[in-house]
């Protein structure tokens, strides 16, 4: 018999609000987040647009100490988390710790403190051999970003399996992968699972620039993220955090808490096929989308609704396309699909579980999030994108689907969970 | 399904007393150490020196030119070890099925010489500087991703990052994926930062020796203890499912994965203990073996007084006061990070093979700590099971068992 895992709390910290309602308010408003970057002068960079979150540490409860010693992200994620707790209604403490885990994805880790840290140790870059007489004391956590997953487990009091996942840009669906995977098979009762990221740093910023990854439209960030329209010319750089409770089925029901969803499938593949690339024909993405609708027993014409990777560069979007027209097919046609990235940017790591929390809002409150700024369709890309409005639709079952640097390709679908009681 | 038997059959190994399995086991099975004063920058006036460095390894000779520029060492040696990992095992990856092969590394800092690198040009130079392979060459998803596309496997994936424990847990996540229905999965973890910015990090957890003396500068268990040698490498293993490997007309593997539990440990100051124990025990019970069925205990080894002591008081509550031969080779290496615990298993599995226990070097037992610790000589005799446990900064505790093949 197969343990089913749903979820029973959800903390969200994303660009143009704090927690879940403003997070869905502004994606059913279909409003934008992506400004002018303000943490550092842009001017050098080609790319100037990102989405910041407007979030202060100690409104949400942070302690000086915590603030000096954690990474922005490992700040994000403490507070998603605690808020996804007492979203749940769960008392942890009453459970026994070694029952609880943690699973945090990170793509890209401390890159905020480990760019100023560097900084302040080289002397501005001039030293190679840096002077360690500077370093600060919790340097350590910023060079190992397992800490994320340490933060969170004292935060919330979980000893049980505690990690952190970093599968580049598909690391907030894995994570949440793996912890259900850990919940099947019966090794913990509860998990605290999602991802985080800060990477609006100038090393990041830089570094997309050098691939010409980022959008250069500089001279208009509030439209600047514009997947699957004809104009697109690369992501917005984001960041943001989501966290979940996640339990048994059975347990949720017992203690009659509130059922988001549950997570009925998940896969993830590998395209073997270039470190950045990706295949236009979509076909890893395909396979992982089939075996995760295999895995929750549905077929294509039960997805209601699909959270595109839709990251606003050209190679995606046809990939993924393709992916959904090869997967799904003629159903691709039908079904509504859209990228909230065209609003809160591409946070990495974490846009893969601030798209799991946008997918289950889509089921609780039956609307489908749009596609910002989606003007001029791309010929090539030819599937029902929600342009620049959300749509109220009846959705029971969502796929939600990511890719990464590395050639990662993850999908998830997450279902209702009356409806998936046989 | 879940009964599902998962076994090693090939092993790559990136050490810095041996390149190769065979040439790492021959120098620690005989104590032969490869901690030295540091040679990949000048470490004066660094509070710490010493440094288990993996000698003799160049890329070039091993790998196509134009995946030099693209990659970190720690990557290079990543993309070797599987080489030799799979070549051990007898795979040919392009006859098997594309989507039942897969990747799990654990990472613990990246490429971080890489990073340093890229950061030195932005800062000195300016953004325009900045390589183009830093998106992704220093990444923590990166040896995953360049081992999966050189060897064109395209199942189920993935990273995990959880310090020292991570090898551990990479290798248990391999045999979920098997248990899920992969066929093989490559599995371990490679690190390699040393480099000054890299120092720098390592000095702030505040654990490193800064002994200038290679043969006292890494003492577990010692009254003398005063912290750990890092070191760069660790190991990649074939994991497949026992039955696929037969088929595939593998006559006999290393042994089992047969068991692994990991917890994490409580915040500081909460007055709860260690949850180590608690991990031991799991693996144990995962495993279905008894403490007394076990035969060697490979220790993650400190070297600070109070990790020692929480170490050995897990081992004796479990096994009783010298009750399990215990070992820590990584004395003649150095603490590996993601590496290190894979390395571990590497080691545990060779010595079930042999016979043959390797010794912890250069260390005498403090006697308060109560265990049977192998120490000058190897130990021979009948070994098929063994305890490998890894603990990471900050407190996350893995214990894994493995047994001889049947």
């Amino acid at each position: 018999m197969r343990r089913r895992v749903v979820i029973t709390g959800i903390g969200v910290i994303a660009p143009g609000g704090s927690g879940v309602k403003d997070f869905w308010n502004l994606l059913v408003n279909g409003e934008t987040a992506t400004r002018k970057i303000s943490f550092f002068d842009p001017a050098p960079f080609r790319s100037q647009v990102a989405a910041q979150a407007d979030f202060d540490p100690e409104t949400h409860g942070l302690g000086p100490q915590e603030i000096r010693r954690m990474d922005r992200a490992a700040q994000f994620a403490v507070v998603t988390a605690r808020e996804a707790v007492v979203d749940s209604g769960l008392e942890l403490t009453a459970l026994d710790p070694y029952r609880t885990g943690v699973t945090v994805g990170s793509a890209v880790g401390a890159t905020m403190g480990l760019d100023a840290e560097y900084r302040v140790v080289s002397d501005g870059g001039r030293l190679e051999l840096v002077n360690y007489e500077y370093a600060v004391p919790h340097l350590y956590d910023y060079f190992v970003p397992s800490s994320f997953a340490a933060e969170v487990a004292w935060s919330v009091g979980a000893e049980g399996p505690a990690t952190v996942v970093s599968t580049g840009c598909t690391s907030g669906l894995d994570a949440v992968g793996h912890a259900c995977d850990l919940l099947r098979e019966g090794s913990v009762d509860v998990m605290i699972a999602g991802a985080t990221d800060a990477p609006i740093s100038p090393i990041t910023v830089a570094c997309f620039d050098a691939i010409k990854a980022t959008t250069p439209r500089n001279d208009d960030p509030e439209h600047a993220s514009r997947p699957f329209d004809r104009t697109r010319n690369g992501f917005v750089l984001g960041e943001g955090s989501a966290m979940f409770v996640l339990e048994e089925l059975e347990s949720a029901t017992r203690r009659n808490a509130h059922i988001y969803a549950e997570i009925a499938g998940f896969a993830t593949r590998c395209n073997a096929f270039h470190m950045t690339g990706l295949r236009p024909d979509g076909r890893e993405t395909a396979e992982a989308i089939r075996t995760a609708m295999s895995e929750a027993r549905v077929s294509a014409e039960d997805i209601d609704y699909v959270n595109a990777h839709g990251s606003g560069t050209r190679q995606n979007d046809r990939h993924e396309t393709a992916a959904f027209k090869r997967s799904l097919g003629a159903h691709a046609y039908r079904t509504p699909v859209s990228s909230i990235k065209s609003m809160v940017g591409h946070s990495l790591g974490a846009i893969g579980s601030i798209e799991i929390a946008a997918s289950v809002l889509a089921i609780e409150n039956n609307v489908v999030p749009p596609t910002a700024n989606l003007h001029n369709p791309d010929p090539e890309c030819d599937l029902d994108y929600v342009p620049l409005t959300a749509r109220e639709w009846p959705t029971d079952t969502v796929l939600t689907v990511g890719s990464g640097f590395g050639g990662f390709q993850s999908a998830m679908v997450l279902a209702r969970a009356e409806a998936s009681v046989a | 399904m879940t009964t599902t038997r998962v076994v090693v059959t090939g092993l790559g190994v990136m050490a810095p007393n041996g390149l190769g399995a065979e040439n790492y086991w021959a120098a620690t099975r005989n104590g032969k150490s490869g901690i030295g004063r540091i040679t990949r920058f000048d470490p004066t006036g660094y509070p710490a020196r010493l440094a288990g460095e993996v000698g003799g390894f160049a890329a070039e000779e091993h790998l196509p030119s134009r995946l030099i520029p693209q990659t970190d060492r720690m990557t290079r040696l990543a993309l070797v070890a599987a080489d030799w990992a799979l070549a051990d095992a007898g795979v040919r990856p392009s006859e098997l099925a594309e989507f039942e092969m897969g990747v799990v590394t654990a990472s613990s800092s990246g490429g971080f010489e890489f990073g340093q690198g890229e950061l030195q040009n932005l800062w000195s130079k300016g953004s325009q500087y900045v390589s183009a392979y830093q998106s992704f060459a220093w990444f923590y998803a990166v040896n995953t991703g360049q081992i999966s596309i050189r060897h064109a496997m395209r199942g189920p994936s993935g990273v995990l990052v959880s310090d020292q424990a991570g090898g551990l847990d990479a290798l248990a996540q391999a045999r979920r994926q098997i248990r899920k229905g992969s066929k093989l999965i490559v599995a371990g973890g490679v690190d390699a930062s040393i480099c000054p910015w890299g120092w720098v990090a390592q000095l702030a957890s505040r654990r490193l020796s800064t002994s200038d003396d290679p043969d006292r500068a890494y003492l577990p268990f010692d009254a003398a203890a005063c912290g750990h040698v890092p070191g760069e490498g660790g190991a990649l293993l074939i994991v497949e499912d026992a039955q696929a490997a037969r088929q595939r007309g593998v006559p006999t593997s290393y042994g089992e994965i047969a068991g692994y539990g990991c917890t994490f440990d409580p915040k500081p100051g909460s007055g709860r203990d260690s949850g180590l124990r608690q991990a031991i025990q799991l693996a144990l019970h995962n495993a279905g073996l008894a403490p007394g069925e076990i035969n060697v205990v490979f220790a993650d080894a400190a070297a600070l007084p109070a990790l020692d002591r929480i170490k050995a008081a897990a081992i004796t509550a479990i096994f009783g006061p010298y009750g399990v031969p215990v070992t820590a080779p990584k004395t003649m290496v150095g603490r590996l990070y993601s590496g290190g615990a894979a390395l571990d298993l590497v080691t545990a599995l060779l010595s079930i093979r042999d016979g043959l226990v390797p010794p912890t070097t250069n260390v005498s037992l403090a006697p308060d700590y109560g265990i049977d610790l192998v120490i000058e000589q190897p130990r021979v005799g009948v070994l098929s099971t063994a305890l490998v446990v890894a603990r990471g900064y900050g407190g996350f505790n893995s214990a894994m068992v493995v047994r001889a093949a049947e």
